[in-house]
């Protein structure tokens, strides 16, 4: 196939497989909130609820769509288009797969394998909170504007902490290729074995960087009625709500990459499976990992309660970013006692 | 041939939205257009091969001192902008400072060599690349940038807690 064509074809697949992953996360989420809350949860569209989803989509697309008067109409449009792009963008690099062979052709499952792989991803998430600060202030609404200077210097803050935890997982793997990184984790221990404290750094981070619970001050609905997005309706409200999904997911499937060995799972060769039979296990281990983080990031969410704003900002400043710097000084010890440094 | 109009694409964006930063009424509008003119620029790095700069060029610009430029613009609310008072001698020596710029700005160009530098390799601003050339042959100037980044942090930190205790 024409690699062109090809390249266009596994982003189709791979934005279709984040999208359909996100709505049923909406599912899911709300499943598990009823089950950690005694209840029911969504049961009457479909069997168990599971047409909700679709039932939620077409709610939100046929809800009347309000603009206000005095908004940035144009900005206002924009704010949700590019918190979504920024959502989407990210899950190019991700490995999903080792690639299929098929009449000798190879078809990967990793839409580009950059070389600088951690840095695109960095530089992605770096901009995501633009979608919610100018949704925030075309809205023309005190609390729109509160929650986007909230999302913005949370975001802020806790990229520091991020970037620095990162790098000590590029000093012990020596490349920022994902699909390096997935390989290097073939055989031997994943990351998170080397990497403990950078794994829980980057996992507090990208709670932070998701929004989600218990750092979900941009839309405190306690204080800022709906936060950035109080004057949204309709589907730009569920971009909004949508991408917080995706993000999730694709935040998930980072760390399963970065530090629980992406696809590889253990004993991985010694199944006696071979080629695409193997590539498709993979694949569908690694979707398990990120249900794994998935299940995870839901299970905070309805279990613990919100942070303080101030405390929010002590914990990024005053206790991960030292962390993460002291990991970044024991990783160099450590390499450099242990001779992997040349 | 997609490089060429990938770069004229390029150099439009960034100088129509250069020109938006300064004439836009609303200073949000003009810190959006900045942020687009970072964007176009990174893209020109990006088609010289220069990735790493690229990437950090995002990160650091648009992704971080960018946000913080809007942060402090919405925080402050400068939703009109108000008429600017500047008196003629001011004005006077903006053009003045602005015509020095020009000239310079023209000399430069007018001895700027045509073409791509020779002997320099394609992959040059690989990351591998620009990390030996940095650690190996630029060491020192380096590691005084950073005790230079590392001061003016220090002096940040010491002006803000300057008013609280």
């Amino acid at each position: 196939m024409d690699p062109i064509l090809y390249t266009i074809l596994l982003c189709v697949i791979v934005f279709g497989i984040s999208l359909g992953a996100a709505a049923y996360m909406t599912w899911g989420e709300r499943k598990l909130a009823a089950v950690l809350q005694d209840r029911v949860g969504p049961s009457r569209a479909g069997p168990f609820g599971l047409l909700q989803p679709i039932a939620d989509g077409i709610k939100m697309i046929f809800k009347e769509e309000m603009i206000p008067t005095h908004s940035n109409r144009w900005l206002f449009v924009l704010g949700p288009c590019f918190f979504m792009l920024t959502a989407c963008m990210t899950s190019v690099v991700i490995p999903w797969g080792s690639g299929l062979t098929i009449n000798d052709t190879f078809y990967r499952m990793q839409v580009t394998d950059i070389n600088i792989g951690l840095l695109y991803l960095l530089g992605v998430v770096s901009i995501g909170v633009y979608g919610i600060m100018i949704g925030g202030w075309a809205s023309n609404n005190k609390y729109s504007l509160l929650g986007a200077l909230r999302a913005s210097s949370q975001m802020i803050s806790y990229e520091v902490a991020m970037g620095l935890s990162l790098i000590a997982l590029v000093m012990t793997t020596g490349t920022l290729q994902l699909g390096e990184i997935v390989r290097q984790q073939d055989g031997g221990f994943a990351n998170v074995v080397y990497q403990p404290l950078g794994f829980l750094i980057f996992l507090i981070c990208a709670f932070a960087e998701t929004n989600r619970a218990p750092f979900d001050l941009p839309e405190t609905e306690s204080e800022l009625v709906g936060g950035f997005h109080t004057e949204y309706s309709s589907m730009k409200l569920g971009f909004f709500l949508f991408a917080e999904y995706i993000n999730m997911f694709i935040s998930s499937a980072v760390m399963a990459t970065l530090y629980f060995g992406g696809y590889n799972f253990p004993f991985q060769h010694e199944l006696g499976l071979e080629g695409n039979a193997l590539a498709i296990v993979q694949s569908l281990v690694f979707m398990l990992k990120i249900s794994g983080f998935i299940f995870l990031f839901m299970w905070i969410r309805w279990t613990l309660p919100r942070f303080r704003y101030d405390q929010l900002m002590n914990l990024g400043w005053k206790i991960l970013l030292p962390l993460a710097l002291a990991n970044i000084f024991i990783t160099g010890l450590v390499m450099f006692f242990s001779g992997k440094l040349g | 041939m997609l490089t060429e109009y990938t770069f004229w694409f390029l150099s439009f964006l960034a100088v129509f939205s250069a020109f938006a930063v300064i004439l836009s009424r609303n200073p949000v509008h003009s810190v959006l257009y900045l942020i687009l003119t970072f964007f176009s620029i990174a893209g020109h790095y990006f088609l010289l091969n220069a990735q790493f700069l690229a990437a950090v060029h995002i990160i650091v610009y648009a992704g971080a001192i960018m946000v913080l430029f809007l942060y402090v613009v919405m925080m402050l609310n400068l939703n009109q902008a108000e008429p600017q008072r500047t008196s003629a001698w001011a004005k006077f020596l903006g053009a003045g400072a602005a015509g020095i710029l020009m000239l310079v700005m023209i000399a430069v160009i007018r001895k700027a060599e045509q073409g791509t530098p020779a002997g320099l390799p394609v992959n040059a601003g690989t990351v591998e690349n620009l990390g030996i050339t940095l650690y190996r042959d630029f060491l020192l100037p380096f590691e005084l940038a950073s005790v230079l980044f590392l001061g003016a942090m220090v002096g940040a930190v010491y002006l803000s807690k300057k008013e609280i205790t």
